[in-house]
């Protein structure tokens, strides 16, 4: 069983600590993962991406290949549409539903979801609003892994849910609370 | 049982060559090389052994300093991005007529496709000019593993051995199995003369060198990190170098004869050996085509070599699963179209960051003057080349905009102004600039100051606190030395500053000074 997954959204955003927690429980699952990031330049305010590859067999490429994406999640609706090519035929989208508008350029909104909404697998929320609404305005990335979470199969919820903890575990008590409610609100829908 | 971790390529070569008995780092920061420093700075046992890791104002004292080490009997390591091996290449080149006493392993992390780089250069030529071996890891495994390896064979051969990593395997994490710390013995102090490069001298190490590249040959022949699949009635042959193996090893080796490439010089007895067993040979390397350039001379212009030369793969950027699967003639799966609707999202300078201010000022005064030219350099800034911004004429290499701007005004361009960062300055704008004072060049030099090496994560800036003494220390007049707080509320000043610094023929230097944004937050939260 193999979950290749397109982790993007716009530097600044949060994708490294879903990468990071994704990881974390991968690791405690003993499954083999590869993960290829973005460093440097490209990280202030451009687009940003992560290719996350988790296996129970061998990995080699540390690259997801075109067309064998198992999951894009991203951070940010047009994002999520950039990376297209890469995902698998009967693969899934997880994105915010709210644009990051920081292009003069920006494609029109409605346009960016009717794409959206015609693909053939895709989940949706307002992530930040969200997480602003429920008082845990850093979470929205948290959310948007609970989202994730219905489809990784490789990873169950409980698996996810003991990585959130480990991996806020040294920034205290509420830091944790904030980002396991976090993640239910994104795992419910 | 052996611990496993989680680690960046950058890590796994860090934690390696620490665990192999190192006892200092030297470099600059550049990505895709920074992180292995930083791993050794933040690292307990590196703090506990006493592990030099402060960072060095460019690749050439890192270089040199290295070797100070090695010839003091002691394990040494030097990091950079590939285009660091330009700055260091003096020291680089001769350190393999000098030959090592402690292990001195070089690393070089290439950047195909350049993600924060200027060229794609292979540092593979540079190891190949020196004569030295190079190890090129195929994974955070291998990078790991290897490290001990280079310090022994560095200390066998008594020549530095180069590390050569790509993008690719420095930025990308996967579970390494660790092994025991050793402690290194360290070496006698070196007691000949033969470190003396007089022409006498350096005339007998030079064929020292060449007398150890059968060593080489023979290292690399029978290195376990060079390997041979062979597959039963193959016609096609394939050399894949470095992570090249995993991309074709993702593609499925079914079916084919794989020579796995990770030591150099190049294994030429099993190159001669995988031709007489296949048709074609098929070369994938990352970087530039160093080997099927050696794999053509090798098995003669008659015998069949793909690679990137031929178009088999694409002669620029970086392999991907993908363009090693066509040269291989696999199929592959189909894909969504892309969508018509994504625009471009290109990085930008962080609201709020000094930088910006200085452009806003800069624009301002340059369109007071038709022939103004503003001539940029490497870091966070270059990106007031895009909008909305657009300031810089020019980025080439470190430190070029003070000496590119002296040969312009040299010319007669008027007036001709220099940006740069803080530490670019210290790491190659200094000589530049007493260039400059020495020949009365009417220049402007604008030196950002934002108190760290910003682009690359935010690393101690080498110059820090003595900018305006190293300036009027190098002949610049005190009275033009200007420095502003690069703010939006000192335009006013600011830009009747450089008026007045333009106005000036002969050398300025203005300093904005103001804390970077990022390090600024980061302060600010311990």
């Amino acid at each position: 069983m193999k979950k290749d997954i397109i982790l993007c959204g716009v530097g600044g955003q949060g994708i490294l600590s879903i990468a990071t927690i994704i990881g974390e429980a991968a690791t405690k699952a003993g499954i083999h993962l590869k993960q290829a990031e973005v460093h440097g330049m490209s990280q202030r305010g451009g687009d940003v991406q992560s290719n996350l590859r988790l296996s129970t067999e061998e990995i080699h490429s540390d690259l997801i290949a075109l067309g064998s994406a198992d999951l894009i999640i991203s951070m940010e609706p047009m994002e999520a549409l950039r990376y297209l090519p890469y995902l698998a035929e009967n693969g899934t989208v997880v994105t915010s539903s709210q644009p990051f508008v920081n292009i003069p350029n920006y494609p029109d909104e409605a346009v960016v979801r009717a794409e959206l909404e015609a693909l053939p697998h895709v989940a949706m929320l307002p992530i930040e609003d969200l997480a602003k609404e429920n008082n845990m305005p850093k979470s929205a990335n948290v959310i948007l892994l609970g989202m994730a979470a219905r489809y990784l199969d490789i990873l169950s919820a409980d698996e996810l849910r003991a990585a959130v903890a480990r991996v806020f575990e040294r920034k205290g008590e509420a830091v944790v609370s904030a980002n396991m409610k976090a993640f239910e609100l994104g795992l419910k829908g | 049982m052996k611990e496993k971790r989680l680690l960046l390529g950058d890590e796994a070569v860090a934690l390696g060559a620490l665990h192999a008995g190192l006892s200092g780092v030297y470099a600059y920061p550049g990505t895709p090389s920074t992180e292995i420093t930083e791993f050794i700075q933040g690292n307990k046992l590196a703090q506990e052994r006493g592990v030099h890791s402060r960072w060095c104002t460019n690749e050439k004292t890192a270089m040199e300093a290295a070797l100070g080490m090695s010839y003091a009997g002691k394990r040494a390591l030097v990091c950079m991005k590939h285009v660091g091996m330009n700055v260091c290449a003096d020291a680089f080149v001769n350190s393999a007529i000098t030959g090592v006493n402690g292990g001195l392993v070089v690393l070089a992390a290439d950047d195909p496709s350049m993600h924060s780089s200027q060229n794609e250069q292979d540092s593979r030529f540079y190891a190949k000019f020196a004569m030295i071996p190079v190890l090129e890891p195929s994974s955070q495994q291998e990078a790991y593993d290897m490290m001990a390896d280079a310090f022994r064979l560095s200390e066998e051969l008594k020549t530095p051995v180069m590390m050569r990593i790509v993008t690719r395997l420095a930025h990308s994490r996967a579970a390494v199995e660790v092994g025991e710390a050793i402690t290194a013995t360290a070496l006698p102090v070196v007691e000949d003369k033969s470190w003396v490069l007089l022409p006498a001298i350096a005339r007998r190490q030079y064929q020292k060198l060449i007398d150890k590249q059968p060593m080489m040959e023979k290292a690399a022949e029978e290195s376990h990190y060079n390997k041979m699949e062979h597959a039963a009635g193959s016609k096609l042959g394939v050399i894949a170098c470095g992570i090249a193996y995993n991309y074709v090893m993702e593609a499925g080796a079914e079916g084919i004869n794989v020579l796995k490439v990770s030591q150099y010089p190049l294994p030429e007895a099993q190159i001669e050996q995988l031709a007489a067993g296949s048709g074609a040979i098929l070369v994938v390397e990352d970087g530039q085509p160093v080997v099927e350039q050696a794999v053509r001379a090798l098995v003669g212009k008659d015998y069949k070599v793909m690679g990137r030369l031929t178009g088999d793969l694409p002669r620029t950027g970086e392999l991907t699963p993908d363009n090693v699967a066509a040269a291989l003639g696999k199929p592959t799966a189909p894909v969504f179209e892309a969508s018509k609707i994504v625009a471009p999202r290109p990085p930008q300078l962080c609201p709020g960051c000094g930088h910006r201010d200085v452009y806003t000022a800069l624009n301002k005064v340059a369109a007071e003057y038709p022939g103004a030219r503003i001539f940029g350099d490497i870091g966070c800034y270059t990106l007031g080349a895009l909008p909305p911004y657009q300031s810089i004429a020019s980025c080439v290499d470190m430190g070029a905009s003070i000496t590119m701007a002296k040969g312009a005004a040299d010319a007669g361009l008027f007036p001709a102004i220099a940006v740069i960062g803080d530490s670019t300055f210290t790491h190659s704008g200094m000589t530049g600039l007493l260039d400059a004072v020495n020949d009365q060049s009417n220049i402007t030099v604008v030196i950002s100051d934002n108190l760290t090496t910003a682009m690359t994560g935010g690393q101690d800036s080498a110059g820090t606190s003595k900018y305006e003494a190293i300036c009027t220390g190098l002949g610049v007049e005190p009275e033009h030395v200007r420095v502003v707080v690069p703010l939006p509320k000192n335009m006013d000043e600011i830009t009747r500053i450089i008026r007045e610094e333009i106005e000036y023929r002969g050398v300025s230097v203005i300093i904005p000074r103001r804390e970077c944004i990022q390090t600024l937050r980061r302060h600010k939260k311990q």
